[in-house]
């Protein structure tokens, strides 16, 4: 008996990375160029705009929140830090400054829209969302912005020696990130919110400051990734990062992170950025026509949801009758 | 064969991995009588009760039914054998009026709609025979607990159950609802329906049961007629040992002033001023809204109040439950998956939740093997019964949960620790393993306070008590007058 669930929960745990390996199976057999070392790197470079952001998002749904604005402030970061070298000739780190203290403050926009307005999250970063690309277009007349310093390229298509400088920044994102909630107060805490505000509260956590302080740090996270891709783009597009958040989103959900807040594990997210970026990858390499790219990652989506919620109803069922005493 | 049994459950099995939940149980339950069902938390008694409802099958034994033999039953065959349930969460929509919830599901229809009209004269028809004063067209949200209760009671019947059986029925209602709740149970027996009731409240089975069937871990004890019964031979059927109800003893409070809460008012409370001594157990007595758990709440910085609240004689300022924390003051809440406990979270999260910022190493990250050191500390000192401290929380039982809160509180070093209905849903063993540990900890100079509706707990436990009516404190009581009558001639004074 014991083993039979044992078998189900690795199942339920491990799913997603045998949904990972079933992909790039299959795409190695269907691509001969698909796991080439110059692919394998180009797949994780695709990775890291997504892997950065991601951490962010991570712990605003471990709240049990959203951040719908993550694209928008991608738009808004890559927009004020070609602004301010192309126009006003700034230097890239000043100007990698304040662009990422503009996304720490649309981050506190957010909270305090949510905390002390008390919209519900999801509506407070869609009104975010939609002002913040509004204002990208008003920054720049709906025009790209070029010419920045050659060494602004470093971020986005540097390598140190095959490894492409936005892997190395994912991996400290998501190594900091891991850190930060496993061992972390901060990350005990965001669990804890998750799971019952009030309970939080009345355990003595400041849980406003923390939601606070969470919706910032998505908001610096999303605009460092808005620099990663910056850099690699070398023009500041007023619509970039334009439905963004929906693969960020679709990352974290089937990397496991439950919507309802206070269940999941960053390492499921890493997983689930590597799914995004594989398949998004392998569809290219087979050649699969982009309308027909957009379907599958829908359905892997649903798929993978759904496989989750039917094991865990199926456990939860199981749960209640041991209870029963 | 006995024709006056409408159940007879006999030799019922019940295993799960590792344990057998319910081992060669019976139970006979006769019409029209009132049939209590005994047993601690674990005795079993929830897994009886939803095999009669069909919700999980046993592996042995038969269920007789009004003469019908049957090997198991469904929620459906339950249903229509006349057999209802009411739980201790209700299943009522609560933006549909009352009539709407009692016929959810089979409403009468006219013309393809429903029948409005029919379904509330129905509805009245219910309530008249049941002498119920509930308007049918009331929104469910808008009434109390215990009249929720009553609606899903009359759904019930209105479905013409012949069993019915209520889980905790009064866990959560004041003494003029219980009393309400009793009377409906007694004219259901009139009306020929048998009632299996489950409650921890002996009082309540001596006021309206007229058997009584004792279980203990999984096992059939013994059925009784409930006037050859007295409160300690239930208990010690219960409990399998011998237990004197003997509340701990000794008067530990010092002369020393720790807490004094002056004027504190809001919406709820009005000008409340007391003081909490060194080591003493102080009472909060009253009825249910009576405003002691907002006077907690307000102490604890979980509502805003004005007013003044001084610890060993200095104004500290509370704005919110971590300013209290801070301060030495915990708060055990009366609900406690919902307000006290991490559900997601181990019993090590939950322990340390409060203690985490003293648990930092080198400023930032946490001690993760001193946590664990603690968390197995608190465990074997509170008796926390558990395979293993990284178990969810959400896998105890209730009694070893309010453990868990009680840890996390110890582990703060706090100097006031406010319980609020302490033993609420928790079976009678644990129950005086609590009052242990609330003694014990007023021995070494904790001061407490304790809100309880349950009379015998408030006068066994408490050294002092303040009675509390519509928000304000109406009494006070100290050694001999700490006496039934006087808590309620204060509680219920004009």
């Amino acid at each position: 008996m014991k083993t039979k669930t044992d078998k189900k929960d690795l199942l339920r745990k491990y799913g997603i990375v045998l949904m990972l390996l079933a992909l790039i199976i299959y795409f190695a057999f269907g691509s001969p160029y698909f796991l080439t070392g110059g692919n394998i790197v180009n797949v994780l470079r695709q990775s890291a705009v997504t892997g950065i952001s991601a951490v962010g998002l991570t712990y605003v749904m471990l709240t049990g929140g959203i951040d719908l604005s993550i694209g928008a402030v991608i738009g808004l970061t890559a927009v004020i830090a070609s602004s301010c070298m192309a126009k006003l000739g700034m230097s890239p780190i000043l100007a990698c400054f304040i662009a990422l203290c503009a996304g720490v403050l649309i981050g506190l926009i957010n909270g305090i829209l949510i905390n002390y307005v008390e919209i519900p999250p999801l509506i407070a970063t869609l009104g975010v969302m939609t002002s913040v690309r509004g204002l990208c277009y008003i920054l720049t007349g709906g025009l790209p912005v070029y010419g920045f310093p050659a060494s602004f390229d470093v971020l986005g298509k540097g390598y140190v020696g095959f490894i492409p400088v936005p892997v190395i920044v994912m991996v400290l994102v998501l190594a900091i990130g891991w850190y930060v909630l496993n061992r972390t107060q901060y990350g005990r805490y965001l669990y804890a919110i998750g799971g019952s505000r009030e309970a939080s509260r009345l355990s003595g956590i400041n849980v406003d400051r923390m939601i606070l302080a969470t919706y910032m740090i998505a908001g610096f996270l999303s605009a460092l990734a808005g620099l990663v891709e910056l850099s690699r783009l070398s023009s500041g597009q007023p619509a970039a990062g334009d439905g963004f958040e929906m693969n960020v989103i679709t990352a974290v959900v089937l990397g496991g992170i439950s919507v309802n807040g206070g269940e999941g594990k960053l390492s499921g997210v890493v997983v689930g950025i590597f799914i995004m970026s594989v398949l998004a990858n392998g569809l290219v390499m087979m050649n699969v026509y982009e309308f027909y790219q957009q379907l599958i990652r829908g359905i892997v989506l649903i798929f993978a949801v759904g496989f989750d919620q039917l094991s865990k109803r199926k456990k939860s069922v199981k749960k209640t009758k041991g209870k029963a005493a | 064969m006995q024709n006056d049994d409408v159940i007879e459950m006999k030799n019922i099995t019940k295993r799960y991995p590792g344990v057998a939940a319910l081992d060669n149980i019976q139970l006979q339950v006769k019409r029209g009588e009132v049939h209590a069902l005994l047993g601690e938390n674990g005795a079993g008694k929830s897994t009886l009760i939803k095999i009669l409802a069909g919700a999980i099958h046993p592996d042995e034994g038969e269920i007789w039914i009004e003469g019908k033999a049957y090997s198991h039953l469904e929620p459906r065959l339950a249903m229509e054998l006349g057999i209802g349930v009411i739980y201790q969460e209700f299943n009522l929509i609560s933006y549909l009026t009352v009539a709407n919830n009692i016929f959810l599901g089979n409403e009468p229809v006219k013309r393809g709609t429903i029948d409005e009209k029919t379904c509330y004269e129905e509805c009245l028809k219910v309530f008249e025979r049941l002498g119920l004063k509930l308007d049918p067209k009331a929104q469910v949200k808008t009434l109390s607990v215990a009249y929720q209760q009553l609606v899903e009671i009359a759904k019930a019947v209105s479905k013409n159950a012949k069993v019915l059986i209520m889980d905790e029925p009064t866990a959560a209602l004041s003494g003029k609802e219980v009393d309400m709740l009793l009377d409906l149970v007694r004219k259901l027996r009139e009306e020929g329906i048998s009632i299996i009731y489950i409650s921890h409240r002996l009082e309540e089975l001596f006021e309206v049961a007229d058997r009584v069937t004792v279980m203990r871990d999984g096992q059939y004890i013994e059925t009784l007629d409930i006037e050859d019964c007295t409160r300690q031979k239930l208990i010690s059927r219960m409990v399998g040992r011998k237990m004197g109800e003997n509340y701990p003893q000794g008067k530990y409070g010092t002369e020393e002033v720790v807490l004094e809460a002056r004027h504190l008012t809001n919406e709820k409370i009005q000008d409340i001023s007391f003081q909490l001594h060194r080591g003493e157990i102080l009472g909060l007595g009253g009825l249910v809204g009576a405003g002691r758990t907002e006077t907690a709440r307000a102490i604890f910085g979980a509502d805003k109040a004005l007013g003044e609240i001084y610890l060993e004689g200095k104004q500290v300022s509370i704005q919110r439950p971590g300013d209290a924390v801070k301060n030495g003051i915990a708060f055990i809440t009366e609900d406690r998956k919902q307000q006290g406990l991490l559900m997601k979270l181990s019993i090590r999260e939950n322990i340390s939740i409060s203690f985490l910022s003293r648990l930092r190493k080198g400023g930032v990250s946490l001690d993760l093997k001193r946590e664990r050191e603690l968390a197995e500390e608190y465990r074997s000192q509170l008796n926390i019964k558990t395979p293993s401290i990284e178990q969810l929380v959400s896998n105890l039982s209730g009694g070893n949960q309010q453990k868990v809160v009680l840890a996390k509180w110890l582990l703060t070093n706090s100097k006031v620790i406010i319980f609020d209905e302490p033993t609420r849903g928790i079976d009678v063993g644990v129950k005086f393993e609590i009052y242990q540990i609330m003694r014990d900890l007023a021995k070494q100079g904790i001061s407490i306070i304790m809100i309880s509706s349950d009379m015998p707990e408030l006068l066994g436990v408490s050294d002092r008590i303040l009675v509390m009516k519509e928000g304000k404190i109406v009494g006070e009581l100290t050694g001999d007058e700490i006496r039934q009558e006087n808590v309620m001639q204060y509680a219920v004074a004009d």
